[in-house]
């Protein structure tokens, strides 16, 4: 509680200070927060005149071709294009390659060759319980013995990829890969992709078609076997959704709190109504970032959690499910 | 009011019915697993599991609703 407070008055110390000198972006990021404060401020400065807070905020939700360092400013990232398709690397991008490089090089720590023979102690036990967690609670229960072992290794990384990248945009100076609409597209077809294939495997080519047509009298079949079809796509665009929207909220919400403070401030015209509203900006911004980390857990759960019951389902019932998993 | 104000009228009040939406269900859910955790306080942990999921999938809802409403107010 103390904690908290003494933390806040520092933030907003730090933040006066930024918001009264004119700061060049790259000095006035020295703040221990890990609050994206500094992220508003060196945009507002950074873009000089202190634009519409609107398009500060688009500036961190979105993807860019630029990349913002510590010390060093605006980084341009290259731009690369095949065949007519856009390839090049931009801030999202980075920002998986981080992801993907952070869990190699820690999970295989966990993993390593010693851990064969023995129990394993300290932060690999850590990761052995989440694994565990993964494989008994998520995978075995939905899709059987067989196919919840062999699914393990698939859920594993999605689990570990969404989680990383959901934290990562909580850093300073990083942003969320999975709050861009590509990159959780690209997660929810992987998870179609083998909703799919289980389907097929599982109950042949004739029986995954027949599915469509959901045991109807033939002469339905003309209106049923569209429907069927493209509730096909509604539960992987549903998972795709639900994981881009709680992400970018959060950093919407972060932000806009903080906005309100040069809201209020009016741009440097009424700089007390900035600093008397800032307390309490800060201390929801704060109490939002610790909700946004319970969020980042939760929906890397929520996420494995369904793709394995959607690759359960479609494996073993065919259509026989009632309480078909409504529309979401 | 021209087509513009409208899509902002519409973005607006759209989100907080959204809000209300998502309130109320969660809201429900919440009231029924206290019920069921005082009746039966063993069954706690699997309560608590139930009612995360269930809330986060009717959060996936409203929050399909914001981003409709964003996008109208951007467009």
């Amino acid at each position: 509680m103390k904690g908290a407070l003494i933390l806040s008055l520092a933030i907003l110390t730090l933040f006066s200070q930024i918001v009264l000198a004119d700061h060049p972006p790259g000095e006035s990021h020295l703040s221990v927060s890990p609050i994206d404060t500094s992220h508003v401020a060196a945009a507002q400065e950074g873009h000089g005149s202190g634009d519409n807070i609107g398009d500060v905020i688009m500036h961190h939700i979105s993807d860019s071709h630029e990349i913002e360092l510590p010390f060093i400013g605006a980084v341009h990232l290259p731009r690369l294009e095949l065949f007519g398709i856009d390839f090049s690397i931009t801030k999202h991008v980075v920002m998986m390659m981080l992801a993907a490089t952070l869990l190699i090089v820690v999970l295989s720590f966990a993993a390593r060759r010693r851990y064969l023979n023995e129990v394993p102690t300290g932060f690999a036990a850590a990761i052995e319980t989440l694994v565990e967690f993964i494989r008994n609670e998520i995978a075995i229960p939905n899709m059987g013995e067989a196919l919840g072992i062999r699914f393990v290794p698939y859920l594993c990384t999605v689990f570990f990829f969404i989680l990383t990248s959901n934290l990562l945009g909580l850093v300073p100076f990083a942003a969320t890969p999975t709050g861009n609409i590509s990159v959780t597209a690209a997660l929810a077809s992987l998870t179609f992709i083998f909703t799919q294939a289980a389907g097929i495997k599982a109950n042949g080519l004739g029986g995954y078609l027949k599915h469509f047509t959901g045991g109807v009298h033939p002469a339905m079949w003309i209106i049923m076997i569209p429907v069927e079809f493209l509730g096909l796509f509604t539960k992987p665009f549903a998972l795709c959704i639900r994981l881009y929207a709680n992400m970018t909220a959060g950093h919407v919400v972060i932000l806009s709190l903080i906005g309100l403070i040069f809201i209020f401030g009016q741009g440097g015209a009424n700089p007390w109504a900035g600093y008397g509203v800032a307390p309490l900006s800060i201390g929801f911004s704060l109490f939002v970032n610790l909700l946004e980390i319970f969020v980042a857990f939760l929906q890397a759960y929520i996420f494995t959690l369904l793709s394995a019951l959607f690759i359960g389902f479609a494996a073993h019932s065919g259509h026989e499910e009632e309480g078909h998993e409504a529309h979401h | 009011m021209e087509g513009l104000s409208f899509a902002h009228l519409a973005a607006g009040l759209g989100a907080g019915i959204v809000a209300l939406g998502a309130g109320f269900g969660i809201g429900k859910i919440a009231s029924s697993a206290m019920d069921a955790i005082g009746r039966q306080p063993e069954a706690a942990g699997d309560v608590r599991g139930t009612m995360i999921i269930a809330a986060a999938l009717i959060e996936g809802v409203a929050l399909f609703g914001e981003v409709i409403c964003v996008l109208l107010a951007i467009k």
